[in-house]
This record gives C-alpha cells, sequence and structure tokens, in this order.
C-alpha cells in the first residue's frame, strides 16, 4: 500500500515492542512498549524506531543553518529570534566585524534579519548562534516566509533536488533555514511563482511524488528556464 | 432540594430523551485557528468551546520559571454571551479554579522535561456553556496540546457523572446539574488510567461514588476514541488523497 512508509501516528500510540525494535526520537517506552510521544509520520531505521513531528517547534541542533531575527541589542551581545522556544545569544566575538564596546547597535538593530548557524545547544537548552563562518551573513533585501519546520527536508528534498528545481524555474535566490524560515530574492513575479510551490509542497508534504507535481506547475508558465 | 421535579421520567428517560448511560453529542475539529500553534473547536450538547495552543516559549515573567522542566499555564474563560444572563467579564473566584486544576492535569500528561525553563499556554475560551465546560475544555485542551506538537504521554480526556432524582447517570445537562444532587466531573489519562482531575459538587454515598466514578471513566473512554478519530481525521485525510491517485 502507498501510505505504509507514512503511517501517522497520535501521542500514546503503540509502534512497537522494546527488544525487537530500539526507540528512537519522539518516542518513549513503557513496560516494553514503545509509544509515540507526538503527532508524526513513523520512520523505521534498521532496529531503531522514530516518529517524526509533523508540527511543533523547531528544536535547535548544533550546527544547523538557521535565520534568525535581531530582537534586543545588549552592549556585548544580541539576543536573536530563531523560531525556537527559546531567544538565541550572539555574541560580539561570533561576528565577522570589529566592534567597539557598546556599539552593537550600528552592525544589527532589532528587527534584523540574520543568517547564522547554530554554535551550541546547552543542557538548560540555552542556545548560541554564530554568524563567523562561510556563506553567513546579515540579510538585506528580499522576503522571509515562515514555513512549519517538519517541512523543511521536503522543500529541500533529496540532496537538495526540490530546491535546485524551483530555483532554476524561478531565477531567485533562495535560502532554506532548518527552522523553517525561508529568505526568497529575486524579481517579483519570481518571487510569486517560489510561494506558489512552497505553498503546494507544504500542503502535499506527506505524499509521494512530490518533486514531480513541482516541475509540473513550475514548467506550465516557465518561459526562460536557465 | 425540591423533589417534585422529574429529572428522570418512568420509562428510565432524562429530559433530553437520554437514558442514564449516554452521553450528550460531540463534535471535535482540531487545527481550526492559524495563528495559534496548535487549537481545537468541540462542541458537548449545547456546550461551545474553542482552545488554543501557544508554545513551547521561554515563560516570562523570569521567576516563574522552572530550570528543569516547561511549565503549563492554562485559562479558562467563559464569553460575557456564554450564559443566560450575561456574565461580568474577566477572571473570577470559579475560572481561576478551574484553570489551576486544568494545568496540573495537563502538566501530568506533557512531557515537560524536555523544555526547561519555557511555557505551553493554552487558551480555553467558553463560548457557549450548558454544564460540564470544565471537562469539555479539558477535552478540547487535550485536542489542541496533539495539534500543537507538543510532546505528551497520553492525551487527556474528561467526563463527568452525577447523581439525579437518586439515580446514577452519566454526563449532567444543565437542568440535571442545577436541580439534581450530585456532579462528579473526572479526566484520566485513557492509556493508564490514572486520574488527572476529580472534583465532586453535591453528595454521594461511598456506593454511589463508586457508581459514579466507574461511569464517569467508562465516559471517558468513548470520548477519548471521539478525540484520537478527530485527530486522524485531519491528518489521513492528506494521505487518503495521495491513496486515491
Amino acid at each position: 500500500m502507498a501510505n505504509e512508509g507514512r503511517r501517522i501516528v497520535i501521542p500514546s500510540q503503540v509502534i512497537g515492542e522494546t527488544p525487537a525494535m530500539k526507540a528512537g526520537r519522539g518516542t518513549f517506552v513503557e513496560n516494553g512498549k514503545i509509544y509515540a510521544e507526538r503527532l508524526g509520520i513513523v520512520s523505521i531505521q534498521g532496529n531503531f524506531i522514530h516518529v517524526i513531528p509533523l508540527k511543533g517547534r523547531y528544536d535547535p541542533v548544533v550546527g544547523d543553518f538557521v535565520i534568525g531575527v535581531v530582537e534586543e541589542a545588549s552592549t556585548s551581545n544580541w539576543m536573536v529570534d530563531i523560531n525556537a522556544p527559546y531567544p538565541a545569544l550572539l555574541h560580539v566575538n561570533e561576528v565577522p566585524w570589529e566592534i567597539d564596546f557598546a556599539d552593537t547597535e550600528k552592525y544589527l538593530n532589532t528587527g534584523d534579519a540574520i543568517l547564522a548557524k547554530v554554535l551550541s545547544v546547552d543542557e538548560s537548552k540555552k542556545l548560541q548562534i554564530t554568524l563567523n563562518d562561510r556563506n553567513l551573513f546579515k540579510i538585506k533585501g528580499g522576503h522571509i516566509i515562515e514555513v512549519e519546520s517538519s517541512v523543511v527536508p521536503r522543500i529541500i528534498g533529496k540532496k537538495g533536488s526540490m530546491i535546485e528545481l524551483i530555483k532554476k524555474y524561478t531565477r531567485c535566490r533562495i535560502f532554506v533555514g532548518q527552522n523553517g524560515r525561508i529568505w526568497i530574492d529575486g524579481d517579483a513575479e519570481g518571487i510569486e511563482k517560489v510561494l506558489q510551490a512552497i505553498n503546494k509542497i507544504e500542503n502535499e508534504a506527506i505524499t509521494f511524488g512530490l518533486t514531480d507535481r513541482i516541475e509540473e506547475l513550475l514548467k506550465k508558465d516557465a518561459k526562460d528556464v536557465r | 432540594m425540591k423533589s417534585d421535579i422529574k429529572l428522570i421520567n418512568s420509562e428510565g428517560k432524562r429530559l433530553d430523551g437520554r437514558g442514564p448511560e449516554d452521553l450528550r453529542k460531540i463534535k471535535i475539529e482540531s487545527g481550526v485557528l492559524h495563528r495559534a500553534d496548535g487549537s481545537c473547536y468541540l462542541e458537548w450538547g449545547g456546550n461551545k468551546v474553542l482552545v488554543a495552543v501557544y508554545g513551547p516559549r521561554e515563560a516570562v515573567p523570569r521567576h516563574c520559571q522552572n530550570p528543569l522542566r516547561a511549565i503549563v499555564q492554562a485559562r479558562y474563560n467563559m464569553a460575557a454571551f456564554s450564559v443566560e444572563d450575561r456574565k461580568r467579564p474577566g477572571p473570577d473566584r470559579r475560572s481561576v479554579e478551574i484553570s489551576k486544576v486544568i494545568s496540573e492535569a495537563l502538566e501530568r500528561v506533557i512531557l515537560t522535561e524536555q523544555f526547561p525553563r519555557a511555557t505551553v499556554d493554552v487558551n480555553i475560551e467558553v463560548l457557549d456553556a450548558e454544564a460540564g465546560t470544565r471537562c469539555a475544555g479539558l477535552t478540547a485542551a487535550g485536542v489542541a496540546l496533539v495539534d500543537a506538537g507538543i510532546p505528551m504521554r497520553d492525551i487527556p480526556v474528561a467526563c463527568a457523572a452525577g447523581k439525579i432524582n437518586g439515580q446514577v447517570v452519566l454526563d449532567l445537562g444543565k437542568e440535571e446539574d442545577n436541580l439534581g444532587e450530585a456532579d462528579l466531573p473526572v479526566a484520566i489519562s485513557p492509556r493508564t488510567g490514572e486520574v488527572l482531575l476529580l472534583q465532586m459538587d453535591g453528595h454521594l454515598t461511598a456506593e454511589e461514588f463508586n457508581k459514579a466514578f466507574d461511569l464517569a471513566v467508562k465516559g471517558c473512554h468513548i470520548v477519548s476514541d471521539l478525540q484520537k478519530t478527530a485527530i486522524m481525521h485531519k491528518y489521513q485525510s492528506v494521505v487518503a488523497a495521495e491513496v486515491q491517485e
């Protein structure tokens, strides 16, 4: 059956037993049984059984590329909203500019968007992000849209196939943050097309053969393919 | 208590035609609000309840944070137009109490240790009231939490039992609540049978209490199935469309 691999589960649903299977992400064990702890899709990898969430807040992982919005500038750091349960700290040492004491607002101020990388997550979930890496920058111009962080892998596609496809047909610069924020820059027509495609991906995220259908959608009114 | 009002007729039928162990009609719909992280609209007889869930997000003010786990802040509120005479808006003694007991019930099922320092906000708005709003609110909150993708041990569910005209019955209606002898709202975790909330208004003998409690738990399991169907219905539809293609 087509939906065999995409079984939807809800919390408290039994999805396996412990000696035979190992409990992975999004599951918990009680009395030898593995239960789903959140709404999601069952994914079995080897011996492990995971529940991939369908909805919910972005759970930051070290090394993720995210799009953040500056909430507050202090004398030696910024607080940045990265769509996680907690605001992330960006220290002046973690930006590529030389900043004099209390001069933080000149470089990044409330409302500015940045493309950053998650530097650390400690056990009390204190987050730190950095701008010191390749391809990280302050975002100027373009659009930022938000999607459910669980559909990010679908928008990127297998080895970036989906996102390459969209870029090819729309001539836009697109960056997809792991936290569900997407930055799009290009002409108005292109942006409109990207939004259409992403909307379709979001609505049909748990179906198969999505890449082909998106290509069809984009091809329909594509005049100049790069 | 007036004894001349017949809440149960000679055929054993109640005022609205239900038998002693029948529930009112329940309709559950999840994911109705777009701005909230999770939401649920529930109709239970004449009750209409809308629940919105936000979070987990950082708890403010700082002093109310728990460094080891998330806190759950439920807010039960009755709309001014939810009852026959206009209800004075704003929190009163009753709604503060219900908010507290619901928060504590939800805290037991949410995996709060995954989100230190955070809060999960649950807004329960009663749009139309007809007895049993705390049960309706808690049941709807359970569905809204699942819709918000919050990790949980179980989906909480609530149902009430009570005593009218000397007989123990399930799920009291408005007249039965006002004129009956006792009301017993119960919330459970249906997977384990743990009790999350138990309150009683009125008097019951030990024997009647046990009977009413068992009846309420039975009602909870029926409502629990409705909750699960409602959630599955919302998310299964996409998969179903896929199979047809």
